[in-house]
């Protein structure tokens, strides 16, 4: 490995590099792409590679760098976009049969955004069926491999957005986070994702999960990336009802500015304790203590209702899942399967929605429908709302003490590749400190504090008040200076190198 | 069909109270669909009409018409209802080729508009008070073509077509509370009730509100009991009923058939039925019981409709004048008597009266070519009165030319005629084709001397006393005169020449 490898640089140094003329937007998305055909057989990142399209704007960038155009700060910084994302003319699957060779012809908002800042679009990354899962295993066209090691898993659902920037196949990714999905691969990658505040960024082209829940944020190496990143796709949308109008703060000065002094921080004693591993707890302690350090105060908060959320979220994401998924019927779009003796619509809805859905997919269907049904939603979805006002109620009051809440992001490291994938309530537990913030609306940050069990990175969560998303670019930005002070570099830098495609 | 027992309509109702409960579905008119900016157009091509939302593609979200909240806060107004201070839309999900998502974003228990009453004004004058439960917004299906089959239904259908145009169009559903002692009068109350919220769409201009293309269908609930006093039977719900007409019959039908389950000591099902235009008779759809469950949940795209006070105030003051207030107001200023009055709203001629009032003439003769001769083309040509091609102001000028005595009504007539054909204003016609009365006596003298010397005999009737067979002397004058004398002039000129007094 070379020091000046151009995809080794984070994002916003690429883009310098860019406007320097150090190199051309051509040569940094080509390093990519040939990066991504190195690796990316074994890593299984990629669901799609957008090769002829991705060249195409990197020389439009170009071309027009060297008119003397004025561009957009990431101009010509390659990006990967999660398969839930809708890009128009690009296979768009959400990693399930049922959506296989759908061409959507329109783009996500998000997706909009990119291309008028005209970032290459590499490719559509890996994910779990429709976003549901914690380790990338539940994707219709096979897992995606944890770069640190990989018999281990990814994270999930956004695996492939954070294995993708963790290997340097792209510097820059987008996730969705419902209930951990940006976060909890963050962690378990060794890179940073940030879930924003809900109605931050405009859902308008996500393939929903739970509406009340879904959030597109940045997947990125490092804290002043993602700032970047998440102004871009940022602001109101009027095609998104639930989307907010601005009033946010600059994150990128956030994320530069690397002062925590005065900074309360809460610890939230729910999501500390057992169940998280001794060194992932570790890492945890010392980075508060590095914070501590800088000049931030450490204090503990209680936030008692965070330990039904996990339930309350198991009812509410399947039932609007329920719901959002009842659109793939085989008549308009995706898959279609036609039974030779009854084809009738009814047939035709039954036999393309159990050919094309994956269990895991089917299992939050029909725990959401029986949620919704007549005689139990008050029992079900009805407490379910209570308890998320409950725990909104929570983070109310403990951000009238502190300013972001921490927590380890996850309960451990990697695990590895099927070591859960029978027992689909171990899997849940492993959103259980990301899960919160998405009940409640309010943004979240992880990045790596650090290796523990295994040798493997282990993440630190920050949460903030609604609309106070430039507060975790401002503790994150700070954290990840003291630490990589104190590794000597970024923590990506001790993961193993990968090479042709070879298991190490 | 045959199979069903029927007892006369009349005669159940001796034994029998029916109750109606009416659920009015109206498309409402604006630019857009309800969440979503495809045009809302009928008749397009098929699939034409929409956008990735309207097809509810992966990704799509809906957006709230603000026009189509301020559609259905006038007609809640109008209705006398209360505006909802905050109301949410839900989901109400089933499977259905013909919706794009498998659910229909509408209101469940958050109408916009509730707790109203409006009057049903029925032929002869009577007043029917018709309490309103609730009106709430949602969104139209697509429309299903079934092809191969004998008569378009699904059944014996080789493959069907979905027409998406329509899924999305903005509708509100309203829907009346039980409606009670209606006795005999239910079938008329029923397509009276219709009929005045007909009226009232199209003044609010919220829809063209035309029954023949679905902009408005009705579902008319009817059950019977023994008494006012008993509790309420079971009801069945005929679905989409699109005329006047129809709904008159399904009320019909429905109280005999019903009747005649009681009378043999059966039970009416609570089903869901269909009207059929060929027979005049209702089928059963499905059975509706309680096993139906739509999994209503509030729709997590979208936020409240929280219109503002000042909003729904500033809507009050600028609601127009009503229909039955107009007819209440026209009727006195008009002073046409109830009968004339309902000829004009059967005629469709009220507005066209109005103008031409406006534009000058008397109510009454207004009134009488409107539902008269006008009324007689229209007909006679199937469009409507406004279809016609000749304006108020032009009916208006031409009965000027009437009462200014420049010419008789026949003329008149004649005149209308070559307006009709499209040959321009009344008063430049009578100008060039020189149909002006011929009121000058030098010319009417001569005329009149003639019919006298060529029928002694009517004059010896009229001098002998029967003064009314002066007709058959006026009629060879104006006859001779190609109806351009002055009718009233000549009958003067008679009486004077014969020495009798008129």
């Amino acid at each position: 490995m070379s020091t000046t490898d151009p995809i080794r640089l984070s994002a916003i140094d690429q883009a310098r590099a860019l406007r320097e003329g150090e190199l051309s937007s051509e040569e940094l998305t080509r390093a990519h792409l040939d990066r991504i055909a190195a690796v990316d057989g074994d890593l299984n990142a990629f669901l799609h590679v957008s090769e002829a399209e991705a060249l195409a704007t990197a020389r439009e960038v170009d071309a027009a760098r060297a008119a003397g155009e004025e561009l957009h700060e990431l101009a010509g910084v390659p990006v990967a976009v999660k398969d839930v994302v809708v890009t128009q003319g690009m296979p768009t699957t959400a990693a399930s049969k049922i959506l296989e060779g759908w061409i959507p012809p329109y783009d996500a908002t998000l997706v909009q955004s990119l291309r008028a800042a005209r970032l290459p679009i590499l490719g559509k990354t890996n994910m779990d069926e429709f976003a549901m899962g914690s380790s990338t295993e539940n994707s219709a066209f096979g897992p995606t491999r944890n770069q640190w090691d990989r018999e281990r898993i990814p994270g999930g659902s956004g695996g492939g957005s954070a294995v993708a920037v963790g290997a340097y196949e792209a510097p820059l990714a987008i996730g969705t986070d419902t209930g951990g999905s940006i976060r909890q691969p963050a962690s378990v990658t060794g890179t940073v994702g940030v879930k924003p505040t809900y109605g931050s960024v405009s859902r308008y082209g996500l393939i929903a999960m739970a509406s009340s829940l879904d959030q597109a944020g940045p997947v990125t190496r490092t804290v002043q990336d993602a700032a970047a990143l998440h102004e871009l796709i940022g602001g109101h949308d009027p095609r998104d009802s639930t989307s907010l109008e601005g009033g946010f703060g600059s994150f990128t000065e956030a994320a530069r500015a690397q002062d925590v002094k005065g900074l309360r921080i809460g610890v939230i004693e729910e999501l500390e304790g057992e169940g998280f591993d001794p060194l992932v707890r570790a890492r945890f302690e010392e980075s508060l203590a590095a914070l501590e350090g800088a000049g931030a105060e450490i204090v503990r908060v209680s936030c008692p209702n965070f330990q039904y959320a996990l339930g309350a979220y198991y009812l509410i994401m399947p039932s609007e899942a329920s719901s959002n998924l009842a659109k793939f019927d085989g008549m308009r779009f995706g898959l279609r399967v036609v039974p030779e003796e009854s084809p009738t619509a009814e047939a035709v809805m039954k036999a393309t929605r159990g050919a094309g859905f994956g269990d895991e997919v089917k299992r939050r269907i029909l725990l959401g429908t029986y949620a919704l049904s007549a005689g139990y939603y008050d029992a079900y979805y009805g407490s379910a709302q209570k308890v998320r006002t409950l725990v909104q109620s929570d983070f109310a009051a403990a951000f009238e003490s502190v300013d972001v809440l921490a927590s380890p992001t996850a309960p451990t490291v990697a695990f590895r590749l099927g070591e859960k994938t029978s027992d689909p309530l171990a899997m849940y537990l492993n959103d259980v400190a990301t899960i919160p913030a998405n009940l409640a609306g309010t943004p979240g940050i992880s990045l790596p504090s650090g290796l523990a069990e295994d040798g493997l990175p282990a993440g630190i969560q920050f949460l903030a008040p609604v609309r106070a998303d430039d507060r975790l670019y401002r503790v994150g930005g700070a954290l990840e200076a003291l630490l990589e002070d104190s590794w000597g570099g970024p923590l990506l830098a001790q993961a193993p190198e990968l090479s042709g495609g070879i298991a190490r | 069909m045959s199979a069903v027992d029927l007892v006369d309509f009349d005669t159940a109702l001796e034994r029998y109270d029916p109750v109606l409960g009416i659920e009015v579905h109206v498309e409402l008119g604006t630019a857009t669909k309800m969440f979503d900016g495809a045009p809302n157009i009928f008749a397009a091509e098929p699939n034409t009409a929409i956008t990735p939302v309207s097809l509810g593609l992966p990704g799509t979200l809906p957006v709230v018409n603000r026009k189509a909240v301020e559609y259905a806060i006038k007609i809640g107004l109008a209705l006398n209802c209360e505006i909802a201070e905050s109301c949410r839309f839900a989901r109400k999900q089933y499977f259905y080729p013909d919706l794009t998502k498998n659910f229909q974003t509408s209101q469940y228990d958050e109408p916009i508009a509730h707790d109203g009453w409006v009057d049903v004004e029925l032929e002869d004058g009577e007043i029917v008070r018709v309490e309103i439960e609730r009106a709430h917004m949602e969104e139209d299906a697509g429309k299903n073509t079934h092809v191969g089959g004998s008569t378009g239904r699904i059944h014996g259908a080789t493959h069907s077509l979905v027409d998406y145009n329509r899924a999305g169009v903005p509708l509100v559903e309203i829907v009346t509370r039980p409606i009670p002692g209606t006795g005999k009068r239910a079938a008329e109350v029923a397509a009276a009730y219709v009929r005045t919220l007909r009226d009232i769409f199209r003044t609010l201009e919220v829809s063209e509100a035309r029954m023949e293309r679905g902009n408005v269908r009705a579902d008319i609930n009817v059950s019977l009991r023994t008494s006012p006093d008993a509790p309420l039977g079971t009801r069945t719900e005929t679905k989409n009923v699109n005329s006047f007409r129809s709904i008159e019959r399904t009320v019909r039908f429905e109280i005999s058939r019903q009747a005649a389950i009681l009378d043999q000591g059966g039970t009416v099902i609570q089903e869901t039925r269909h009207f059929h235009e060929d027979t005049g008779s209702t089928s059963s759809g499905r059975v509706k019981s309680d096993a139906e469950d739509y999994r209503y949940f509030p729709e997590p795209d979208l936020v409240p409709v929280a219109p503002s006070r000042e909003w729904v105030e500033e809507l009050r003051a600028t609601l127009p004048e009503l229909p039955a207030a107009r007819r209440r107001r026209l009727l006195g200023e008009w002073g046409f008597s109830d009968l004339e009055m309902r000829d004009v709203l059967n005629a469709g001629a009220l507005d066209l009266i109005e103008q031409t009032v406006a534009a000058g003439a008397p109510a009454q003769a207004a009134r009488k070519w409107w539902t008269g001769e006008l009324a007689r083309v229209a007909n006679e040509r199937e469009v409507e009165l406004d279809g016609l091609g000749v304006t108020p102001a032009q009916v208006a000028e031409l009965q000027g030319l009437v009462d200014g005595r420049k010419i008789n009504d026949k003329i008149a007539k004649q005149v209308l005629g070559k307006v009709l054909e499209g040959a321009g204003d009344p008063a430049a016609i009578v100008e060039e084709e020189g149909l002006a009365v011929v009121s000058d006596d030098s010319v009417l003298s001569a005329a009149v001397d003639q019919s006298i010397a060529d029928n002694p005999g009517v004059v010896e009737k009229i001098r002998g006393g029967k003064v009314q067979a002066i007709g058959a002397l006026i009629g060879p004058i104006m006859k001779a005169t190609r109806g351009q004398a002055d009718a009233g002039r000549v009958r003067e000129i008679i009486l004077e020449k014969l020495g009798v007094d008129g």
